[in-house]
Order: structure tokens, then sequence, then C-alpha cells
């Protein structure tokens, strides 16, 4: 008993040399180097969002002087955009039609062709054939848009004047096309994600029933990754809206209150494009009309990333 | 009273487990036993026929030369330690590996009364999954209602009779002891239901298209005590109806459920016989140990 009393504090630490007070010290570096890197992190974060806050702060001053001279009804129910006229008018719905048009054109090209990509790839494909298309795909996505707008300008246009000798030069139809084929690529991705994420045990069940690769796929695979292929839809649609290259170069840059692709029209983001060219004075209303525009634009993106964000909620699969 | 067949190991397997489990080689084996002789009961009339059945997944033999019967509207059980193959065999009747590249099948597995060799590459997949259903180890509802599982393997067998696929669904959710808890929701998604009562549910799905042979891969480990019980009390209701092919980890499962057991190890057929006397009184010393617990 008189042994272990003498051999004091230092001898119940079961290890290591250092005494108490030199730990605690330890831990007290430790718990700085643990906060500041926290710190950090949490700094990283926050860029994007200061960006964002610091965009929409941006957007929403401008559109303020801006609606102070033109009143939101009329920016929202005229149907003429004529900012250089000497009368100038500001009703968005020229724009938006261009904007919806072109995004419809592409939409019924990207989601057909992403989604058929996308099922075979990931139900069909031999992986030596999924290894030649996959980087062809990922090429297609990462072709700059102004690459895309001239080919649209320069072969898709004039192909499709073969077909319709009438056609105009500048065009919603061929620019909606040609950003549907860039599209394609987040479509297919996505969607073959979803699809491949669908555990092999779905479809050993499916298989063990008798079922076919393609009533496999189309029965229990496709319906088992909607949630994912849907919100690969939203975001095409997404880019498909915010899309600006292809449709200033291949679509013309009249405001054109129509709905009909085979005419040429101007898109609110191709509008954005023209007044940074320079055509209207800085400060001038029509400048000002850039922010209100920018920021129709990003309330329907915002929109269409909620409706993605309540589709995958409401389509999930737990698997 | 049914004869039993009781398969024997080759020499070269035998030196080998008996290196394993600490067991002098040599004994208890009968020399005029071959590898193929399927001795079984007058009685019992055999549904499958395993004949000398070996299984490669790439250059890996995983189950080596394996004959033995399945017995008709009888629970056959295939018990053994990890890794022993019993799911590899399982998987074998329903040409599961066919689904991945780099398997080999050797030997025969015939189904009875028409004597189909079911490894035949000439005799399509899909024909063979038709007669033979499967249960998997953990419950996989498909992304749909519960009435749409039941009726999907008459759908993609081309049936469009609205009033034939109601009743065969009510039919088959009443033999999976399903039907009184789920009669008025048929139409809720299947996911919602609890795992026993999914469980249940994939076995409605396969009995919904009247399978000859209805395999089980371990249909129990991922259930709690209740349900794994309500699903061994249906596998002993099935057993009138339909073959019965099940893999299990669980001993009292297999000592509980089936009427023959296989001991499988290292990817050979150590002993078949009757459940009673492959748990009361096994012939080999290395089934014993496995049974009384000693490995494995």
């Amino acid at each position: 008993m008189q042994e272990t009393n003498s051999g004091g504090a230092a001898s119940l630490v079961p290890y290591g040399p250092l005494s108490v007070s030199d730990r605690l010290a330890k831990k007290v570096l430790r718990n700085f180097k643990e906060r500041v890197i926290e710190l950090l992190l949490l700094g990283a974060a926050f860029v994007s969002v200061l960006t964002t806050v610091g965009i929409i702060w941006v957007l929403v001053s401008e559109s303020v002087n801006f609606f102070d001279n033109v009143p939101i009804w009329s920016f929202l129910t005229d149907t003429m955009w004529t900012p250089l006229f000497a009368e100038p008018r500001y009703g968005i719905l020229p724009l938006l039609a261009g904007t919806l048009t072109t995004s419809a054109v592409a939409l019924v090209v990207a989601i057909p062709l992403g989604t058929t990509i996308a099922i075979y790839l990931s139900e069909f494909a031999r992986p030596a054939v999924r290894e030649v298309v996959k980087p062809f795909l990922e090429l297609l996505g990462g072709i700059p848009t102004i690459v895309y707008g001239y080919f649209a300008l320069m072969v898709v246009i004039p192909l499709l004047q073969l077909l319709m000798p009438e056609l105009s030069g500048f065009n919603m139809l061929g620019a909606g096309i040609v950003m549907g084929i860039a599209i394609i690529p987040y479509v297919s991705s996505l969607a073959e994600d979803a699809m491949r994420a669908v555990p092999m045990s779905m479809r050993e069940g499916s298989y063990a029933m008798g079922a076919t690769r393609l009533q496999t796929a189309f029965r229990v695979v496709f319906p088992a990754a909607l949630s994912g292929i849907l919100s690969a839809y939203i975001l095409g649609i997404s880019r498909a809206v915010g899309e600006t290259m292809i449709v200033a170069v291949a679509a013309g840059m009249q405001p054109n209150f129509t709905v009909n692709p085979l005419e040429p029209a101007q898109t609110i983001s191709a509008y954005i494009v023209q007044v940074a060219l320079g055509d209207l004075p800085h400060g001038s209303i029509g400048y000002q009309s850039i922010f209100a525009a920018g920021l129709s634009l990003m309330l329907m993106t915002l929109a269409l990333n909620l409706v993605g964000h309540v589709v995958r909620r409401r389509y999930r699969e737990a698997y | 009273m049914v004869s039993v067949a009781t398969m024997r190991m080759s020499e070269q397997a035998a030196a080998g487990v008996a290196l394993q489990t600490g067991v002098a080689s040599g004994e208890a084996r009968d020399p005029n036993s071959p590898d193929t002789a399927v001795r079984n009961g007058n009685a019992v009339p055999v549904k499958a026929s395993v004949e000398n059945f070996s299984f490669y997944y790439g250059d890996f033999k995983a189950l080596k030369s394996i004959s033995m019967p399945v017995h008709e509207k009888r629970v056959t059980a295939l018990i053994g330690p990890s890794g022993c193959g019993k799911s590899t065999l399982l998987r074998t009747f329903n040409r599961m590996h066919d689904l991945y590249p780099g398997n080999r099948y050797e030997g025969t597995i015939r189904l009875h009364p028409d004597n189909t060799n079911l490894l035949d590459p000439a005799v399509d997949p899909i024909e063979v999954r038709m007669r033979i259903g499967m249960v998997f180890q953990k419950p996989n509802p498909f992304p749909k209602s519960i009435y749409e599982n039941v009726a999907y393997g008459l759908r993609i067998r081309g049936e469009r009779n609205r009033s034939v696929i109601d009743d065969r669904v009510r039919e088959a959710l009443r033999g999976a002891a399903l039907w009184s808890e789920v009669e008025h929701r048929l139409h809720d998604p299947a996911t919602a239901l609890s795992g026993g009562q999914q469980q249940r549910l994939c076995i409605a799905r396969c009995l919904a298209t009247q399978p000859e042979v209805l395999l089980f891969d371990e249909p129990t480990s991922a259930l709690d005590p209740i349900a794994t019980a309500s699903i061994e009390e249906l596998i002993h209701e099935l057993r009138d109806k339909v073959t019965i092919l099940i893999v299990t980890h669980n001993m009292q499962q297999a000592a509980r459920v089936s009427d023959y057991t296989a001991y499988m190890y290292l990817g050979e057929l150590m002993e078949f016989g009757e459940t009673n006397q492959i748990f009361v009184n096994p012939k080999r010393k290395e089934t014993e140990d496995y049974i009384t617990g000693r490995f494995g």
C-alpha cells in the first residue's frame, strides 16, 4: 500500500512521460488547429453562398431602377420588346416566347435521344462498347457552345433549308436542334447514373421471373430510376433555358413574339449578349433592362430547380 | 420408407478436407460407391437430378463434380459454411450465372419429367426461369404496386386478360399468406410493406406463374425472428404444391423445414440424405462436426 502511494501521480498515468499540464497544452493547440481548419472549410463553402447572394443583390437593385421607369405590369404583358426604338417598349413576352420555343425544340431532341442512350449504355452495351461511346459523349459535352452555334448556322440550318427552301437563314428550329444535341450528354450521363444505381438484386429479381433484357430495362430498371431520370430532364431544361451562344448565333437577334420554330427570334440570354456587346449606352434604361431580363431568367431556373427537387422526392424509390 | 442416397467425395478431396478438419483420410469411404450414382427412393419421384456438375467462375472451380437428386414436392436444404458453393449451386438451377461473363457449367442438371438438361446451351435460360422461380436473400420487390409485383410474371408472359390476372394475383397472395394483410391496399407501393411482408410478396410473385421448382436463397437472413417463423411456416405449406430447394446458414432452419439435406464444403457435396438421418446420425465425421457447431 505504501509502495503504491509513494509512486506518485506520474506512475498512475499509463502512457507517455508527459505531465498533465503538458498534455493539456497539446490539447489546446490541437483544438486551435481544428478550429482554424474548420473555419477555412466554412469559408470555402461560403464562397458559393456569397456569390449567389451578390448576384441576386445586383440583379434586384438594378432591376428596381428599371422598374421605376417601366411599370412591372407592362414588362410582363407588353408584346413588344423594342429598346432601340425612339419610342422604346419593354415587354418580356417576345423574349420569353423565344426562350421557351428554342428550349422546347432542344428537349424534343435531347430527352428521347438522351434517354435511349442512357438505357443502352446502362442495360445493353457491352463494356467494350461503353468504353468507346462514353468518351465521345463527354467530348460532345465539352465542345464550346459558340462552336455549336456556328455548326447550327453553317451546317444544320442549310440542311434544313434543303427540306424547307423558304426557311430563313436564322431560325429557332436549327438553333433548338443543335442546342438539343449539346445537352444530350448531360441528360444521358445523369440518366445512366440513375439507372446504374439500381441494385443488381432488382434486375436479378426480374430475370429470375423469366423476363428478357428489354422487359427488365423498361419495366423494372427505368421505373426504379425514375426520380434520377426526371432530375436529369430538369437539368437539361435548365441548361436549355439558360443556353446563350447557340441561340445568339443561330436563332436571329430580332425579338419576335412567336412560338413558331421556323421563324427567327431572340431569347432572353441572347438579348443580354446583344446589350453586353455595346448596342446601348451604359446607365440607360435599355441597359438596365438586361438586369430585369436576367432576373426573369434566374427566377425561371430557380423555379425549375424547385420542381426538380419536388420530383426527386416524389419519385424516390427506396431499394 | 424412403431409402437414402448418400454421396461420397473423391479421394483427393477427401485428403484435403481431412487435413482441414484433422481427421485421418481414407476411413469410412466406400470404394464401390461411384460419384454419379443417384440411388433415389422409389416412393418419392425425382424432380431434378444433378449429375457430375462442376462450375467455374473464370478459372476458379467453385463446384466439384456434384451429383444429387431433388425430390418432387419435398424441401431440400443446402447447408454448409460460407463459401462452400451452396448459393452457387442454387443459382445454377435458374441459370442466373448466365447474367455474368466468365462463368462456365460442366455436367448436367436434368429436370423431370421431360428430362430437359437445364445447362444445355441450346436451352433458353428464359424458358428455364419460366419453370423455376427464385426468392432472394434480401427481399427485392419491384418499384411497383403490390398488385403489379405479383402480376409481373403474368404480364411478361403476355397475359392480358384482366380477370385472369386478378384471379391469379389473389390466389398467389393467398398462397403466400399475405392476402388478408394487403387485400385493401393492393395498389399501394410494395416498398411500403415490412421486410417480412416484402419477402412473402416475392414468394407470391413466384407463385403467380405456378413454377415447378422454387429456389430460396437464404430467404430469412434479412428478417427478424417473427417474420422468419412466418416464412418457414409458408415453406412448410408450399411443400405440398411445389418442389423446394433452400439454401440456409441456419441449421435449425434446415432441420425444421427440410425433408432432405445436402451438406457442402469447399465446393463439394459431402453428404446427402434425409434430414433426420443427416442431423441425427450423419455418416461422415465432417458433417457431424458442422452440424454440432464444432466448426463452420
